[in-house]
């Protein structure tokens, strides 16, 4: 892939890349032009030929998606944003958002227009004020130039608003169904499914999620063709036929023990070692890895021999863990112990839990404050087993919960536990403590 | 006496007709008063529920379920700063960012500080790990805070 030519980043970096001339006069809205050229229905075949698969997480294709919203449906229908991005270790999307806003939103003219969306609600945290002001500013110009509203872009019929829509600094509010009952103006609460959002969404009407990232690639693949991002990545394996290929550019975020943290994009498929040694400049203080996580929080861990995992959809499964995820690489040097790793993490999702299902709200819970004692020099060798008892009982897989949160709190358990088995055995048998000043001062808050 | 401001209540009254709904309207409302209070009081809850034809204890069981949201027995300091505590973050010296700033401020998270300028928070991966360890005042990212860095924006923050 030595000529591989960034398409995502591309503009990031430029003078004023945020604004709609620098962003038109290099080569911006194109691609809504070649969409607007063809039918909605076309633009839906397109999306599917292409593959593309939802950069939030789960890589759902993204024209089949589309394909499930009900035919001739008279009534709205609406797409939502999501730009919750709150999974440890992403900011991808911030960038984008931050740097190259209208590129986000030609993506989202264009998926209204294919799906017939007329609103598109963005979702976006609390806490990317600047992305938020960026949006707003280019979402304004959109306006005063009538790429929005009634008749947008100047072409008959297609109405298309888009309104940006700040959440409250919760986690769960990314999850597809917690983000729309957060939408009306409820507790983010995941819905039990189906339906899916694609028959009964926000307001109870059709609605479209998707991913900034996700979007972002649509005006990609109608300038330079679906042959141009299939000849990307990774493609399906024949001897699988449900595998439907890992293809385009992606944006991989890099962050923990390394060198040069950052945000950069590749191909689907470069290998966790070039990620870290080629564009990350290697584990920062000559030091080896002992675990990264491939994808956010939720994927769990790959260990130093399995560095060579690809970063596509398939590899990081291969390898034992959940996902690819968001692409979002959290590297940890060997000099760190697993169980403070793991006890962040689920501190994390125990924090975040929505509460709803007592598998998921108690086990992340236990699993936490088994971890806590762990550390205080009080555990028993019997609570690795405990610990992984309680991950494999809660989440969507077994079956117990509403939602994925529960999957992601239990995966980096059930990694961590079966791949560093040693780390907990030799905490647990030093009945060391370290109880951090961290811990001192975060103790009963919230 | 309300408590929503004419200002307020026009602000909120903007947002009306984006949504299908008038409840849509609950979070936007709830920032634009906490965003000028420091604190979304009781009666802030009752007009907020009459503007949008609800019951209070609609808009009462969606703000209670953010913990975004402050009372007024826990109203907010002049700045929010919070302290980013996940992996990324910890993996280079968050955590101890957040006790150094404690120590510094004399609270612990959630608390103001005496000048009431301040309010600390830990904040959960606030999507900007590539400049870890960082903080967020109110809603900007501020990136690769060491301590001294940490206590000159404190001196900034308190001016
Ligand atoms: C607990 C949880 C949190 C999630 N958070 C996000 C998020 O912050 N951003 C996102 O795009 N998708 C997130 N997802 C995935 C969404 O539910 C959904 O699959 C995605 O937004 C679809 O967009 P895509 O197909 O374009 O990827 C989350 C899922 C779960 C279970
Ligand atoms: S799995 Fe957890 S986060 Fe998801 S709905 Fe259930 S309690 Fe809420
Ligand atoms: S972990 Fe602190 S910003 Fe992501």
């Amino acid at each position: 892939m030595a000529n591989f030519e960034p398409v995502l980043l591309k503009n990031v970096g430029v003078k004023d890349s945020h604004t709609l001339k620098v962003y038109k006069d290099r080569g911006g809205y194109k691609g809504l032009d070649a969409a607007l050229a063809k039918s909605p229905a076309e633009c839906v075949q397109i999306t599917k030929d292409s593959a593309l698969r939802g950069r939030g997480g789960a890589g759902f294709p993204t024209g089949v998606k589309w394909t499930f919203l009900p035919k001739d449906y008279t009534g709205p229908i609406f797409l939502c944003i999501n730009a919750d991005e709150s999974e440890p270790g992403t900011f991808n999307n911030r960038i984008l958002m931050e740097d190259d806003p209208h590129q986000v939103l030609e993506g989202v003219m264009m998926a209204c227009y294919a799906t017939r969306a007329t609103v598109a609600y963005f979702y976006i945290r609390y806490e990317y004020g600047h992305a938020f002001r960026r949006l707003e500013a280019a979402i304004n110009e959109l306006y005063k130039a009538k790429m929005l509203g009634k008749d947008a872009c100047g072409k008959k019929g297609f109405n298309c608003d888009i309104y940006l829509h700040r959440g409250a600094a919760a986690y769960i509010c990314g999850e597809e169904t917690g983000l729309i009952e957060s939408l009306e103006g409820k507790r983010a609460w995941p819905r039990i499914k189906p339906p899916f959002p694609a028959i009964e969404g926000a307001f109870r009407k059709p609605t479209v999620v998707n991913n900034p990232e996700t979007l972002a690639c649509l005006p990609h693949i109608f300038t330079r063709g679906v042959q141009w991002f299939k000849s990307i990545g990774v493609p399906a394996d024949p001897k699988n036929p449900r595998d439907v290929g890992s293809y385009g550019p992606k944006l991989f975020c890099v962050s923990g023990h390394v060198n040069k943290p950052s945000c950069f994009e590749a191909p689907l498929g470069i290998t966790c070692r070039e990620a870290i040694d080629v564009h990350s400049g290697g584990v920062w203080k000559g030091r080896k890895a002992k675990a990264v996580v491939p994808g956010g929080m939720s994927m769990g861990f790959l260990t130093e021999a399995e560095l060579d995992c690809k970063l596509d959809f398939n590899d990081p499964i291969a390898k034992g863990c959940l996902g690819l995820g968001t692409a979002a690489l959290m590297v940890v040097d060997d000099a760190t112990n697993m169980v403070d790793v793991l006890f962040n993490s689920c501190r994390f999702f125990s924090h975040e839990s929505c509460g709803q299902c007592t598998p998921c709200r108690e086990g992340t819970a236990w699993m936490t404050k088994i971890l806590s004692r762990i550390r205080r020099g009080k555990g028993e060798l019997s609570d690795i087993d405990q610990l992984l008892e309680v991950a494999n009982t809660i989440g969507t897989m077994p079956g117990t919960t509403i939602c994925g949160l529960a999957d992601g709190a239990a995966w980096p358990v059930k990694n961590a536990v079966q791949k560093y088995k040693q780390d907990f055995v030799d905490f647990i048998n030093s009945k060391r403590s370290i109880i951090r000043a961290d811990e001192l001062v975060t103790a009963g808050a919230h | 006496m309300p408590v929503l401001t004419p200002a307020m209540v026009e602000k909120i009254k903007a947002f009306i007709p984006r949504y299908p709904s008038k409840q849509a309207v609950t979070l936007p409302a709830l920032h634009i008063v906490q965003d000028e209070l420091r604190c979304v009081p009781r009666e802030a809850i009752v007009e907020i529920a009459a503007l949008l034809d609800l019951k209070p204890a609609e808009v009462d069981d969606t703000l209670s379920f953010y913990g975004f949201y402050r009372d007024e027995k826990h109203k907010l300091g002049k700045h929010r700063l919070w302290v980013c505590r996940s992996l990324p973050c910890m993996l280079r010296g968050g955590e101890q960012l957040l006790a150094h700033l404690c120590e510094k401020l004399h609270v612990k998270p959630g608390e103001n500080s005496s000048d009431g300028k301040i309010t600390l928070e830990f904040a959960e991966c606030i999507g900007a790990c590539e400049q870890a360890p960082c903080v967020l005042v109110n809603d900007e990212i501020k990136g690769n805070i060491d301590d001294a860095k940490a206590d000159a924006l404190v001196a900034e923050l308190r001016k």
